[in-house]
């Protein structure tokens, strides 16, 4: 019975793979890993049926480095992974970050350190996401909370990756990703971003030549530009430099091209804040756990709000420092040894107080829990 | 439904399709334009083991995606009733197979039980012990109303593999005329 | 379309290159240049990716699209660039110590893959950018910094390996024998599979100083000397071949190639 249906159940998985391929994803690299592996076996019956490729790579570096390496032919590529995959891309992540080839990485959190809890949720990758590859480097990280999130926050990843030039991170966790929800269908129109290509001639292209804040046009392996990309600091013709103000100059742009535009990269929610006392901060999963204890504490009374952050790196500072401003205090709940909360208390710890709710055990954090915590202060 | 949102717990071992049960149940549920969350924990076996599947349904947005109180409970395992069956609303209901030995809810909770043999059900009328979560839900559903007929079997008809459509329905109808069966003799 | 000389594709603002004095590499470089000239590879439609080490700055010398990417990572990087865009004619540039230890992963499975990338292997025995340690290319009891009394571990035969693991076109030269090294790689971007090819290079600096070898030529009379041609080592006795290496074509065994096979998913799924 084939009925026009306005609302599916989808995965969060699945939800991933769809977002991906509507944003224009044709290439897919990736190895098993629990539990995001559904993305890519969904990926690898997917993507031939839209003209693309998909290829389960002899391990997670590879497929970091694939992605990498398709992009540079203008093809918008993704990979994922979980816990400790996303710890062996790290090295080739900022190989991206550098040599400023867009492209997405999925992390579905799961369990840790090690081999941890494989099968179980966890949100300890926090900080990884922020820190896992070495120098200083650019990095936008964006967390869904749902179904249809996860759908809309890839496509998004997709569109910054390119306008930036970035990878892009869509850091899910095990709960978010293996959930399946009702996702209605018409939230999911978007439009497409594309990276900007050059339009000079060859010998007038410069690969990285940009105002200290700006992007480049990014010419397409293939067409005829013959560009150098290396992983060592290079000019704004891409070769290698040691040259103080041109390594300055570098990685000081790469950083600004994304903190210089925080309006158009940092999303985040706001549910009953305006006359909260007390603010649940919470992200992923645990921010439906957050607004279902800040619903009942309304109900008993309590001026309590939710703030969720969307975009979790750059951080939503200055959001984050309104709402300190006049809260009493900012419990953060998170599926981890606090991670997230060191960024809250760097921000808003001289302002109110911050404390956190910390589960390591595997199993989503429980509204009662947090409701608790808010009766408490 | 008498409440706002119907939660479900469906526990058994690796293998039986209790998960899968669980996305039918959600789906015709989201059929009926109502909102549906599933989720699910299972161990690192592929087969045996403890694994459970969740599901609530709700007329209104769910924000907590898992089940606290199940309305609920049906377990076709003893390992499963060890691990998940604690917990029941008091106004719920508990579905087990009739081969299980564990001491189940009883008197002192007051918790309807309905003892079905779903797993001899799916082996011998039907000829295949893997529709036993085709003839689970059929029990369920006949225990709880919880979504139409025809939204659980269009349900069941779009989402088993190609080709096993009709089997399925069957142990599906099978499942639910038996428990039709119980609360006659009730 | 005419030949190109060699230094054409050079890029000339990257020169000084770092290479040393008496360094091998420029040679295998010069072979490369001279291949794809041969070989009439369109230069807007050739990409060399390389890895990290000495070798693979050569990847930043030649005018075409480059990709100089992360240690040992070349060949992963260099299937994605093929799988998303099978018309570009991709030349992959390693170490021995890049290709066969923290790459020799990625090494086997695009052999085994055979998917159309040429590989050209820079062996020089050793690691000369960290100066002077060990590879698993480093012939057993050589010395190195890391082994200063002599290594201990058997070295790999990388061709031997390649054609184990599923390569379909695998050939070896030394810079001595140049010229053979640039028909070599004439054929393997001909192959439509994976190649490889091994070029033996001298490193005077490192390891020919810390084994006593000599001179960059002694070094090279020493490819002479112990090398011998694949078709006349079927004709010599195990004794008369101890000490020595094959060079040539090693293995030529067309098979299906790996993008071709997924684009008849593709043309199958669109159908």
């Amino acid at each position: 019975m084939a009925v026009e249906r306005s609302a599916r159940l989808m995965q969060g998985n699945e939800a991933c793979v769809e977002g991906a391929i509507a944003a224009g994803c044709r290439f897919y690299a990736g190895y098993p890993i629990t539990p995001s592996t559904e993305i890519a076996e969904l990926m690898a019956a997917s993507l031939p049926c839209v003209g693309g490729r998909f290829i389960q790579m002899e391990d997670e570096i590879a497929s970091m480095a694939a992605i990498i390496g398709a992009s540079l032919t203008g093809t918008k590529s993704m990979t994922a992974t979980s816990g400790p995959g996303f710890s062996l891309k790290q090295e080739n992540i900022g190989y991206a970050a550098l040599t400023e080839v867009p492209c997405v990485i999925v992390n579905v959190q799961r369990s840790g350190p090690s081999t941890g809890l494989p099968t179980s949720p966890a949100q300890g990758d926090v900080m990884q996401s922020r820190w896992g590859t070495h120098g200083d480097h650019p990095i936008i990280v964006l967390s869904p909370s749902s179904v249809s999130e996860t759908y809309r926050l890839t496509f998004e990843s997709f569109n910054l990756a390119e306008k930036y030039r970035n990878p892009v991170i869509l850091l899910m966790d095990e709960v978010v990703g293996h959930m399946r929800e009702r996702v209605d269908l018409h939230s999911l129109s978007m439009s497409v971003v594309d990276r900007v290509k050059p339009t000079n001639k060859r010998e007038d292209y410069l690969p990285y030549d940009a105002a200290p804040d700006g992007v480049s046009p990014m010419a397409n392996f293939g067409d005829g530009y013959r560009c150098h990309v290396t992983g060592l600091i290079h000019n704004k013709k891409g070769y290698p430099t040691s040259k103080a103000e041109e390594v300055d100059f570098l990685i000081r742009r790469l950083h600004n091209k994304i903190d210089h535009n925080l309006d158009d990269v940092l999303k985040y929610e706001e549910y009953m804040v305006d006359d909260a006392d007390i603010i649940v901060l919470a992200f992923g999963s645990v921010a439906r756990s957050a607004h279902n204890a800040v619903r009942r504490a309304r109900q008993n009374g309590v001026k309590a709000g939710l703030f969720r952050p969307i975009t979790i790196w750059p951080f939503p500072e200055a959001a984050v420092t309104a709402l300190a401003q006049k809260a009493k205090h900012i419990i953060v709940p998170e599926m981890n040894l606090g991670q997230l909360r060191l960024e809250v208390e760097r921000v808003a710890g001289s302002r109110c107080q911050v404390s956190g709710i910390n589960s390591i055990i595997g199993e989503l954090i429980a509204p009662d829990q947090i409701l608790r915590r808010i009766m408490e202060v | 439904m008498k409440n706002a949102a119907m939660e479900f717990r469906l526990g058994g071992s690796g293998g039986q399709g209790l998960i899968l049960a669980g996305i039918i149940l959600a789906d015709a549920a989201i059929m009926e334009g109502k909102n549906a969350v599933q989720t699910q924990s299972y161990g690192p076996e592929a087969r045996g083991g403890a694994s459970k599947a969740e599901v609530i349904i709700s007329e209104s947005a769910i924000d907590y995606p898992k089940v606290t109180m199940p309305n609920v409970l049906l377990c076709l395992s003893d390992e499963a009733y060890r691990k998940y069956g604690q917990v029941v609303d008091p106004n719920g209901l508990v579905i087990t197979d009739t081969s299980m030995h564990l001491p189940l809810p009883n008197e002192k909770t007051m918790v309807p039980l309905y003892r079905l043999p779903v797993l001899s059900i799916a082996r011998e009328k039907i000829g295949r012990g893997l529709t036993a979560n085709m003839v689970a839900l059929g029990c369920l559903n006949a225990l709880t109303k919880s979504v139409s007929d025809a939204s659980l079997e269009q349900a069941i008809s779009e989402r088993v593999p190609a080709g096993t459509a009709e089997l399925n329905l069957k142990a599906y109808r099978a499942g639910l005329a038996a428990a039709q069966q119980l609360l006659i003799a009730k | 379309m005419a030949l190109q000389h060699a230094q054409d594709y050079l890029r000339n603002a990257m020169m000084p290159h770092i290479w040393c004095p008496g360094c091998g590499h420029g040679i295998i470089l010069g072979a490369i240049l001279r291949a794809i000239s041969k070989a009439g590879l369109d230069q807007d439609k050739t990409v060399i990716v390389s890895g990290i080490g000495c070798s693979s700055r050569a990847s930043g010398y030649m005018d075409f699209d480059t990709l100089h990417t992360t240690h040992g990572r070349a060949l992963a990087f260099a299937t994605g660039v093929k799988m998303a865009k099978p018309e570009l004619n991709v030349i992959v540039i390693m170490g021995d110590g890049d290709c066969s230890a923290i790459g020799g992963n990625h090494f086997i499975h695009a052999c085994r893959r055979n998917i159309d990338l040429t590989a050209v292997v820079f062996n020089n025995s050793i690691y000369g950018m960290t100066s002077g340690q060990y590879s698993p290319l480093t012939p057993r009891g050589k010395f190195a910094t890391t082994a200063p009394y002599g290594t201990i571990e058997r070295e790999f035969d990388l061709c031997d390996l390649a054609i184990a693991a599923g390569a379909s076109y695998v050939g070896r030269g030394t810079t001595f024998h140049a010229q053979l090294l640039t028909d070599l790689i004439v054929k393997g971007i001909a192959n439509k599979g994976f190649s490889l090819i091994e070029g033996i290079s001298q490193c005077p600096t490192y390891y020919g100083r810390k084994n006593k070898m000599g001179g960059p030529i002694d070094m090279m009379k020493w490819q002479q000397e112990h090398s011998v041609n694949a078709v006349a080592a079927t004709k010599m006795t195990p004794e008369q071949l101890d000490g020595k290496f094959k060079i040539g074509e090693l293995h030529n065994s067309p098979a299906p190639e790996y993008i071709a096979e997924y684009d008849k998913i593709i043309a199958a799924r669109r159908a």
